[in-house]
């Protein structure tokens, strides 16, 4: 009997994904004691600081951790493709496959405490900062369980619990924004950073310069992150930019170059952004990194650029390429269940997409709600002066 | 005529100090008791005549500076006396002192204490992380005090001159005014953003810009207007403690009147008017420095027998409609007068607002004043000549009321 039961233990299929318990069922995928020494892509580059070391340690579970969450962000962003593309999203649409390593690192280094504001690009940020597939597709959608209510729309995802302050459409606006993050942490006094994202294109608005001039002045715990893909919209760096090395561009601002398509790498130079920040104000760091998509869903991508390069990055660099080989390499799990991973992923995204097509639009009344707030502590008539007095409790 | 003067007066003073005594709230939180002190003047029909006082012949420039106030507003109160940017500073170092979060920046207003003196003795007193001395960057220190908002700090930022702020217009607009809406309500931007605006004495065209009707469409935020000392302490105050942006625009010629204002703590409300002078015949709309030009108008129009009804809209987004209607109501009949532009300005919309609402009770078609739609020239001749002068106010109300 015990041996019929060791041995049926023994042949029970260990690839069935049957759970969302599956990453437990192998016991080192969840390991968090192994430590696995990684070497960056390339090496850091600096200026006007010490790059930190190309050696990063990390465990298994990071390892299929990034992978996992990587595979979704992808999902979810090719699945925003196909749900443009049959018109359920409108409007603008950006995506960001391609770029997931720098939200999936930037992550790893930092905790929920730290502040992330960026532009457009937000949707895998949000996932990141713990936004989940139903409230992005709900919001895309325009549907009351979206994150903004239905009212933002693909450019307004913001969480504020995950201290994530979304979502702008305005280029370069968010980075006054963000050093006023940063500004209200030291006002605080509190231990945490912001991490300011923008991109290429609005390294050259005048607003990134005034606002790094103020967080320079004043130590803020401020980091810009220049998420650099080489493309502003349709108009290449080298046409837009005199100086195309974006973190050489703070001058006085010491600035690290990574490269962005490495998860580790990008783990690594948060880590050090944050240190630095902490004790020194702020840092840029310039994300070298790819969209394979166009800027949005209403650019086709491949006008300004050719289809070779697309796919010559999309082979060589591509982020959860490289942390699938260094699974494979280290032997933390086999390609099948790599595999399967992908799938689950799948099926979340699409289960997600059911229950937020469910979801209704909003009311109409929600026209009007959330453009002012009313009361606080005064009686107040409120704008429409129909409101009852308002007084704080 | 004199008649109605004194029964104002008499009105006035009594009136007073029973709102001292039946408004008189305490909340748990505060240790000093504290008053709201509300102009419901739709309800009591009193006049608050508390400007201080100006020459008694018609001049052209009105901005008063003599502490002519009449018997009745001071005799009631004991209060205290100081000057326009005084009691704006007094509001914010209430504010500042009652919570922490309160913080001021904006170009010079630390250790310069302000190109007006409204953060004099501020910062030394609250240290330069609390009242910022930015350097000249509108667009980003806007941003900034925005993004400090989003997280719970509330921000007084200011333009050195409200025309300045254009270059910030991007941040108010997208930033400031819509966040609260396009996050769903997660976030709330408890910013007010002030600054000294409107036509002086011969600063030229990009100094003396009458902007406050650039900022009325954006949805999302408050805008009110100061005129004298009492209500530019209350709406600071209230504007500091609203959850909502607030731009407060306060006028360069102003900054100098002088009254007595309570010593007791006192909030106004953001979006009420003001009734400055109760009247049968006409209402007068009009906010700002044009309030002491239409005071002067009114001594004139009393001795040559009419009886205006002056209002202070001091709410200029979003109209107090409550009490204008009341207003219109009664006199059935409408002049505004303004210093914004006459093309889209304030009056322009104040127009379409009471026309909409209120068609029925109009006896004439609304008569509109406003600043001519031209730069403001440096010339002081021409330069009194944008602004709506007092003999046109008259003239105005005689034509209108024939």
């Amino acid at each position: 009997m015990a041996l019929a039961r060791r041995s049926s233990n023994l042949l029970k299929p260990l690839s069935t994904a049957s759970s969302s318990s599956f990453l437990n069922r192998r016991p080192f995928s969840t390991d968090d004691s192994t430590t696995i020494t990684i070497e960056t892509s390339v090496p850091f580059t600096g200026h006007n600081c010490e790059p930190p070391s190309r050696s990063i340690d990390t465990t298994p579970k990071e390892l299929m951790t990034f992978f996992t969450d990587m595979a979704l962000m992808r999902r979810m962003e090719i699945a925003a493709d196909s749900l443009y593309k049959s018109k359920l999203i409108r409007g603008f649409c950006h995506l960001y496959d391609g770029q997931e390593a720098v939200s999936i690192g930037m992550e790893a280094a930092i905790t929920k405490k730290d502040c992330i504001i960026t532009a457009y690009r937000d949707h895998c940020i949000f996932l990141g900062r713990g936004g989940t597939l139903l409230e992005s597709f709900a919001e895309l959608m325009g549907r009351q369980a979206g994150c903004s209510r239905g009212k933002g729309g693909s450019m307004h995802f913001y969480k504020k619990d995950a201290c994530f302050f979304g979502g702008h459409g305005i280029v370069g606006a968010q980075v006054p924004l963000g050093c006023g993050l940063a500004f209200a942490q030291k006002y605080r006094k509190e231990d945490h950073v912001t991490f300011t994202m923008y991109g290429d294109g609005a390294a050259n608005q005048g607003q990134l310069f005034e606002a790094l001039n103020m967080a320079a002045l004043w130590d803020l715990p401020a980091i810009l992150v220049c998420e650099n893909n080489h493309y502003g919209m349709g108009t290449a760096e080298w046409r837009a930019a005199k100086s195309p090395a974006y973190y050489k561009r703070g001058d006085y601002v010491p600035g690290l170059k990574v490269d962005g398509m490495d998860a580790f790498a990008v783990k690594q130079a948060c880590k050090f952004a944050k240190e630095h920040a902490l004790k020194n104000g702020p840092i840029i760091l310039e994300m070298d990194t790819y969209r394979y998509h166009g800027h949005s869903m209403s650019d086709p991508g491949s006008t300004y650029r050719t289809r070779d390069e697309i796919s010559g990055v999309r082979q060589e660099r591509d982020p959860i390429e490289r942390i699938r080989k260094l699974i494979l390499a280290h032997d933390i799990a086999t390609e099948k269940e790599l595999k399967d991973i992908e799938k689950l992923a799948r099926k979340e995204v699409d289960e997600a997409i059911a229950k937020a097509k469910e979801s209704p639009m909003p009311d109409d009344s929600e026209l009007f709600t959330n453009v002012y707030r009313k009361g606080y502590g005064v009686e107040s008539f409120g704008a429409d002066r129909k409101e009852v007095r308002a007084t704080l409790p | 005529m004199a008649s109605i003067f004194q029964r104002v007066g008499a009105v006035a003073s009594f009136d007073t100090k029973k709102f001292h005594l039946s408004s008189r709230r305490s909340l748990s939180e505060r240790k000093a008791s504290f008053l709201v002190v509300r102009s419901d003047a739709a309800k009591m029909n009193i006049g608050f005549n508390r400007i201080g006082g100006r020459a008694d012949q018609l001049v052209t420039n009105a901005v008063a500076t003599k502490p002519d106030a009449p018997a009745a507003s001071t005799a009631s109160k004991p209060g205290h006396e100081l000057l326009l940017f005084e009691a704006l500073r007094e509001g914010l170092e209430e504010e500042m002192e009652r919570d922490p979060h309160v913080c001021i920046m904006g170009e010079d207003v630390g250790h310069y204490g302000g190109s007006y003196k409204v953060s004099k003795g501020l910062a030394p007193k609250y240290g330069d992380l609390r009242v910022l001395d930015t350097p000249i960057a509108e667009n980003a220190f806007t941003g900034m005090g925005i993004g400090a908002a989003m997280t719970g700090l509330r921000p007084v930022i200011e333009g050195m001159n409200m025309g300045f702020l254009l270059l910030a217009f991007n941040q108010i607009s997208n930033n400031c005014g819509m966040l609260h809406y396009t996050s769903g309500g997660q976030f709330k931007i408890p910013v007010v953003i002030r600054g000294p605006g409107g036509v002086g004495r011969q600063l030229g065209a990009e100094h003396s810009q009458r902007l406050e009707s650039y900022f009325q469409s954006i949805p999302g935020i408050q805008m009110v207007a100061c005129s004298t000392p009492y209500n530019a302490k209350g709406l600071m105050k209230a504007a500091i403690r609203s959850d909502n942006p607030v731009i407060l625009f306060e006028h360069v010629l102003l900054y100098n009147l002088k009254e007595t204002i309570p010593d007791e703590e006192y909030v106004l409300n953001l979006e009420e008017a003001e009734m400055v002078r109760p009247g049968e015949h006409v209402t007068i709309l009009t906010y700002s420095r044009m309030r002491y030009h239409v005071m002067q108008a009114a001594k004139t129009l009393v001795n040559k027998g009419y009886d205006p009804e002056v209002i202070d809209i001091r709410s200029l987004k979003p109209f107090d409609l409550h009490t204008i209607g009341n207003s219109i109501k009664k006199t059935h009949r409408v002049i505004i007068v303004e210093e914004c532009m006459r093309t889209g300005g304030i009056g322009a919309s104040l127009t379409a607002a009471i026309n909409e609402n209120f068609q029925d009770y109009l006896d004439a078609p609304i008569v509109c004043l406003s600043s001519q739609d031209v730069p403001t020239p440096y010339a002081g001749t021409l330069e009194e000549w944008t602004v709506v002068q007092p003999p046109q106010i008259v003239a105005a109300v005689e034509q209108l009321c024939r």
